[in-house]
């Protein structure tokens, strides 16, 4: 919330999506600082799990509703872009969109019964679920390649093969910035008010009539459809596809980064994946102890910026205001 | 004037682990009047208002809302059926704004679908519009719209008291369910409860008020329900529960005192 104050700073004549103009303008402006292709690639990726985040951020930041199985969706719309097309003759485009669909009967099936759990409850049995995905995607080896993954189709707009990381920078930048609309357009809505004060207080949501399991079922669902896309869009970039995508660390991974970015923030979504997309590449140079010092950066940013990176540096920079 | 009744309890029982909270308790409320439930601490006045809001499900009897039998209804559905009420401790959605939480009041009244919230169609646009202005009006009656734009995490305790009245009210129920508004308020604060619980009654809205400051009680209520260890003690107008001597005992553990005690609170 106290990120939506600061974007509320920036809010011109007082619309919802003002608040991106300045994210927009920076994607535009980032590729002239680029020296080479890889920096592209790190971006696209960066654009990826932020998508992802956006909808995790939704679920948890705004709804107050933990998943450790995220992934599991990435990884349903990883294997459609890349089954559909090798296996039943489905067009990648038309995969990508079903992959989104099935992601959100999936999440509709599931999430009735495991949205009923609170706290540690709903995190360990949305972990179950992570885990079970991953297992399936390793075991159905005639459809999935097994533990060693298989190809994915190049995704062909209009007769146009999309390749090249810079075409791919673009492509994510666009679809993050829809995504963030997309997520801003909601908690300014009926349905985004229920869900913040659904995390509040559940027993006065309900007193005034909001119908708190429908509402938890469907940001479930479209938590789930971002996670669908950033897996299918993964999948397309790299070109090869292997169960990691969905596995438990993936799902950890999403966690670290919407709580280190901010819960409740769309700009923070962004950020905490770039830090954590950023951070192992620059790490590097310190070899064996990569993880160990990725860890202790972690560990100090929560420490010391509690409320996630872009909360607590709104909340500085509204305390240095005169 | 024969009024109609709005809300009835038939009997209605429940237990805690073989203690009775509520022994066949009933009492019928007519429409439009200002019905207190008081009692000592423990009678039972709160697990009450948590049977008739649907938060808990009575082992025994009956709630009627407006003569349908509303009885382990959930609260939502209570609430889509015009009942709402208020908490002796606050539930406050503390990260939205003052004005967010009154607006959160009129979710009954308003249309909402995923599709069309992601999109922010106009007719979203123009119902938020709307639903923002009755919430500032809601706002104004309780004499807080200088913080409507104010997270409400961020109020003094009074405020959170009227805040949560405006947001009942918000919902326009039937009846409203106010569990201790004047808890912890000072004279003046409770002053101001009192206008705005006459305010609410002058449009039609069918209060049930728990409350432990007498003078208060004296001073709204239409009728008084007495309750004492799960059990009804007394019902009437003011001026006789004050005087009945089972209700006296009830408060002070002693008989045959001539003295009103509950003259003040």
């Amino acid at each position: 919330m106290s990120v939506l104050a600061l974007l509320d700073r920036f809010r011109l004549p007082q619309h919802r999506l003002v608040s991106l103009l300045p994210l927009a303008a920076l994607i535009l402006l980032l590729p002239l600082l680029f020296p080479s292709a890889y920096y592209y690639r790190v971006a696209a990726l960066i654009f990826i799990f932020a998508i992802a985040g956006l909808g995790l951020n939704l679920l948890m930041g705004f709804a107050g509703q933990v998943s450790l199985g995220h992934a599991g969706f990435m990884g349903v719309g990883a294997y459609a872009v890349a089954i559909g097309p090798s296996h039943l003759g489905i067009p990648p485009l038309l995969s990508f969109v079903l992959g989104a669909l099935l992601s959100a009967l999936v999440a509709f099936v599931v999430g009735r019964p495991i949205l009923r759990l609170k706290g540690h409850y709903l995190a360990v049995a949305t972990l179950g679920f992570g885990v079970l995905l991953a297992i399936v995607f390793t075991n159905e080896a005639n459809w999935t390649g097994g533990p060693d993954g298989m190809t994915v189709p190049r995704l062909i707009l209009f007769h146009w093969p999309l390749r090249g990381a810079e075409t791919w920078y673009w492509i994510l930048a666009a679809s993050f910035l829809v995504g963030a609309a997309l997520a801003l357009n909601l908690i300014d809505s009926p349905t985004g008010r229920a869900l913040r004060a659904i995390h509040d207080s559940e027993i006065a949501a309900r007193v005034l009539g909001v119908d708190v399991a429908e509402k938890k079922l469907m940001i479930f669902i479209v938590s789930a459809v971002y996670a669908s896309v950033a897996g299918s869009y993964l999948a397309l970039i790299n070109g090869y596809i292997t169960p990691d995508v969905s596995g438990f660390l993936r799902s950890i991974e999403l966690v670290a980064m919407v709580v280190l970015g901010g819960m409740g923030s769309v700009v923070g979504s962004l950020v905490g994946s770039a830090v954590l997309v950023i951070l192992p590449q620059a790490l590097t140079l310190f070899h064996d102890y990569e993880h160990l010092v990725l860890g202790l950066i972690v560990m100090g940013v929560m420490i010391f910026l509690r409320g996630g990176i872009v909360p607590s540096v709104a909340a500085a920079l509204r305390g240095w205001r005169p | 004037m024969a009024a109609v009744t709005v809300l009835s309890a038939e009997r209605l029982s429940i237990s805690f682990g073989g203690v009775r909270a509520l022994d066949g308790v009933s009492f019928d409320v007519a429409s439009g009047i200002v019905f207190s439930i008081i009692g000592p601490n423990g009678a039972g006045k709160t697990t009450l208002f948590n049977l008739i809001s649907g938060l808990s499900v009575p082992h025994d009897g009956h709630v009627r809302l407006c003569g349908k039998d509303v009885t382990a209804l959930p609260p939502e559905q209570l609430a889509r059926r015009g009942l709402s009420r208020t908490f002796q401790n606050l539930q406050i959605f503390s990260h939205l704004t003052a004005v967010e939480n009154v607006m959160v009041g009129r979710h009954r009244h308003e249309v909402t679908g995923i599709v069309a919230d992601l999109l922010h169609l106009p007719a979203v646009g123009r119902q938020n519009r709307r639903t923002r202005e009755r919430a500032a009006a809601a706002l104004a009656r309780v004499g807080l719209e200088d913080v409507a734009e104010w997270p409400a995490g961020s109020l003094a305790y009074g405020d959170l008291k009227r805040l949560e009245i405006a947001r009942a009210l918000a919902s326009e129920p039937t009846v409203l369910l106010l569990d201790e508004p004047a808890a912890g308020c000072n004279p003046v604060e409770t002053r101001e409860i009192e206008d705005i619980i006459r305010g609410i009654v002058d449009d039609d809205v069918t209060v049930v008020l728990v409350e432990h400051d007498m003078r208060l009680v004296m001073n709204v209520s239409d009728r008084i329900h007495v309750l004492a260890n799960g059990r009804t003690l007394a019902e009437g107008a003011a001026a006789e529960v004050r005087m009945n001597p089972a209700v006296i005992e009830a408060y002070l553990g002693v008989r045959g005192t001539s003295e009103p005690a509950l003259a003040v609170g």
